[in-house]
């Protein structure tokens, strides 16, 4: 058995374990859906960031930095800066009004059906197609590091998150979370260490390889360190530097309207310790992507694009475990493989977990069934079954969609729906008195359709390079669309007496946390 | 709380103690969020137009670019630390208008 194998296995067995411990304290709704809201700030810190911290980032930004240098590293800081806004505006507010799910914010003084089913809708299109990407790319790397072909990769880790949720809920998600995250620390430390080894530990040499930077001595030295090797106008054409720009946006903005990290705040006791995991979450995850410059930029001065090719196809995935086998032998490759595999799976099941709640929460409980439960644990059980849909559905369409698809485009797809439908609407049901339900229906309805078809539009939609839309990127048009439809919604319809009179209550519960949702567990 | 009269929330939020706390929080949070909004999105917009400028040179190969793009990373930490450091004080301020009905 390989070594990779076996420490895949030994992840694999933790986790179960924890589940089990999870299943046995799950006794209600409040423990199932927020982990009995008994997670502390750094646990939860160290979870938001697991939940963050996707093998998009971890495999695919070291890839961009080692192609693109400094044009991907872009990347590594839009993803901790986006924290200032889920800190500042939004997990606070969240935290004191909210019970299980984004949509308990905005339904807090509008009409309870029309803007929970759209947040739901909304909810499950980022959920999924964010869970597409990450199947995607989990069955291409585990079929590289360990050699189980696609399909059975996809449906293996598919089954696993959904045992991790279904009996677990979000008490094993968190700590499957937890885990992840600390591997994820350990593994990106180590990477970073054999970087500067490799430099004899000077910053000077590091940076002038990096200047110089010629793929292990195969191609002609590059300065990565220079601005405009993916957005610059010489290379992306005039759009370039807007698309940049875009991206910035989409990511600042993005952040704050992902529903899997929103439902995290939900976790914890009181928005104190919701706002102390926002900064856990941020030193954590600002010193993972500061390493990025280490084994992103560091990759580039040592790696031959050769080692990274398979079938003619430069594979940027591989860099960070091809780079640790090279610089730490067989037994560090197979960690930063398993590291790689619980990536994957925490942050799927995150997913799962938060598709899952708001379909149960949202739609089941709410819409379906004006807010009442027939049947005591009934959202609960309609929440697995959910979860077992959309993780059928996301392993069904991974399969169907193959290993070529385009995860970027997919992950553009998630940020940019969570920016331009769920922030606009998040903001102003809490900072606007006028705000009413045609507003919040018309920007979650029109900044998720603006969104998905400007991307269909886009170079990674379904013209290519013959795109009508310039812009991979669409934030800095979608999110003043759904800004502008969220308001036009408002002030083209008769003011809401109802919804302005209960802008006094969740003023106070959002400011002051009187009446929040209580810790159950502990 | 069930057994109790239901919370006068009008009442709480005509309070000056709570007007008093929300202009606090909107003292720091409206212009905090524009200074990082402004400084963030200087970085795509230097680097994309004055690609030239931001490569110059200030300490061996590390250009502005990189210097720039490594500042944000202290600038998310300062903001946050500042924020945690006048929220403590909200803290207390909610803790006063509320403490009556808990």
């Amino acid at each position: 058995m390989s070594t990779p194998l076996i420490m895949f296995l030994a992840f694999v067995g933790l986790t179960l374990l924890i589940t089990f411990w999870a299943a046995k304290r799950n006794t209600g709704a409040s423990a199932y859906f927020a982990a009995g809201r008994s997670i502390t700030g750094w646990q939860n810190g160290l979870a938001v960031a697991g939940d963050y911290m996707s093998a998009a980032s971890f495999l695919g930004i070291s890839g961009m930095i080692y192609v693109a240098g400094y044009d991907g590293f872009m990347y590594s800081v839009g993803f901790l800066v986006a924290y200032i806004t889920v800190l500042l505006i939004v997990a606070e507010p969240l935290r004191n009004a909210g019970k299980y799910t984004m949509a308990d914010l905005l339904a807090y003084r509008l009409s309870p059906r029309p803007v929970r089913a759209l947040a739901s809708l909304s909810t499950l299109v980022v959920s999924t197609f964010y869970m597409i990407a990450q199947m995607v790319g989990a069955g291409a790397i585990i079929k590289q590091l360990i050699g189980i072909e696609f399909e059975p990769a996809v449906i293996g880790v598919g089954v696993l998150m959904l045992v991790y949720v279904v009996f677990g809920g979000m008490l094993a998600t968190t700590w499957v979370q937890i885990i992840k995250a600390l591997l994820l620390m350990i593994g990106a430390l180590m990477l970073s260490y054999l970087v500067l080894q490799f430099h004899e530990f000077s910053f000077t040499k590091f940076f002038n390889a990096v200047a110089h930077a010629d793929y292990g001595g195969t191609a002609d030295p590059k300065n990565l360190m220079e601005p405009g090797l993916k957005f610059g106008v010489a290379v992306a054409g005039p759009w370039g530097p807007i698309d940049l720009i875009s991206l910035c946006l989409g990511l600042v903005l993005g952040t704050a309207g992902l529903p899997h990290i929103l439902v995290r705040f939900y976790t914890v006791p009181d928005a104190k310790t919701a706002r102390s995991s926002v900064v856990w979450a941020m030193a954590i995850i600002g010193l993972f992507y500061i390493m990025t410059t280490l084994f992103g930029f560091g990759a580039a001065t040592i790696l031959d694009k050769a080692t990274l090719t398979t079938n003619g196809k430069l594979d940027v995935n591989m860099v960070a475990p091809v780079l640790a086998q090279v610089l730490g032998g067989e037994f560090f490759f197979a960690f930063i493989s398993a590291v790689a595999f619980a990536t994957i799976l925490a942050v799927v099941a995150g997913l799962t977990m938060s598709a899952s709640a708001s379909f149960a929460h949202d739609f089941y409980s709410n819409v379906l069934h004006h807010g009442k439960e027939n049947r005591p644990g009934q959202e609960i059980r309609v929440a697995r079954i959910t979860a077992f849909c959309v993780g059928a559905a996301s392993i069904g369409f991974a399969i169907y969609l193959g290993p070529t698809v385009n995860a970027a485009f997919l992950v553009g797809l998630a940020f940019s729906v969570a920016a331009s439908a769920n922030l606009p609407v998040i903001v102003l049901s809490v900072f606007w008195k006028r705000f009413n339900t045609t507003g919040a229906v018309a920007g979650l309805g029109v900044g998720l359709v603006a969104s998905i078809l400007l991307i269909l539009l886009g170079p990674n939609g379904i013209f290519g390079k013959e795109a009508p839309f310039p812009l991979s990127n669409p934030g800095i048009v979608s999110i003043p669309i759904g800004f502008i439809a969220a308001w036009l919604g408002t002030i083209l319809t008769a003011r809401d007496p109802g919804a302005e009179a209960k802008f006094a209550e969740l003023k106070v519960r959002a400011h002051t946390g009187l009446g929040s949702e209580k810790a159950t567990a502990h | 709380m069930s057994e109790k009269t239901p919370v006068n929330w009008a009442a709480i939020e005509e309070k000056p103690e709570f007007r008093a706390l929300l202009a606090r929080k909107k003292a720091f949070i409206v212009p905090a969020f524009f200074f990082f909004m402004i400084y963030y999105l200087a970085l795509p917009v230097l680097v994309g137009y004055f690609p030239e400028v931001m490569k110059t040179r200030v300490w061996g190969e590390v250009n502005i670019a990189y210097v720039f793009a490594f500042s944000q990373f202290i600038m998310a930490w300062v903001m946050a630390w500042l924020y945690v450091r006048v929220a403590a004080k909200w803290d207390k301020m909610a803790a006063d208008v509320i403490r009556d009905e808990a």
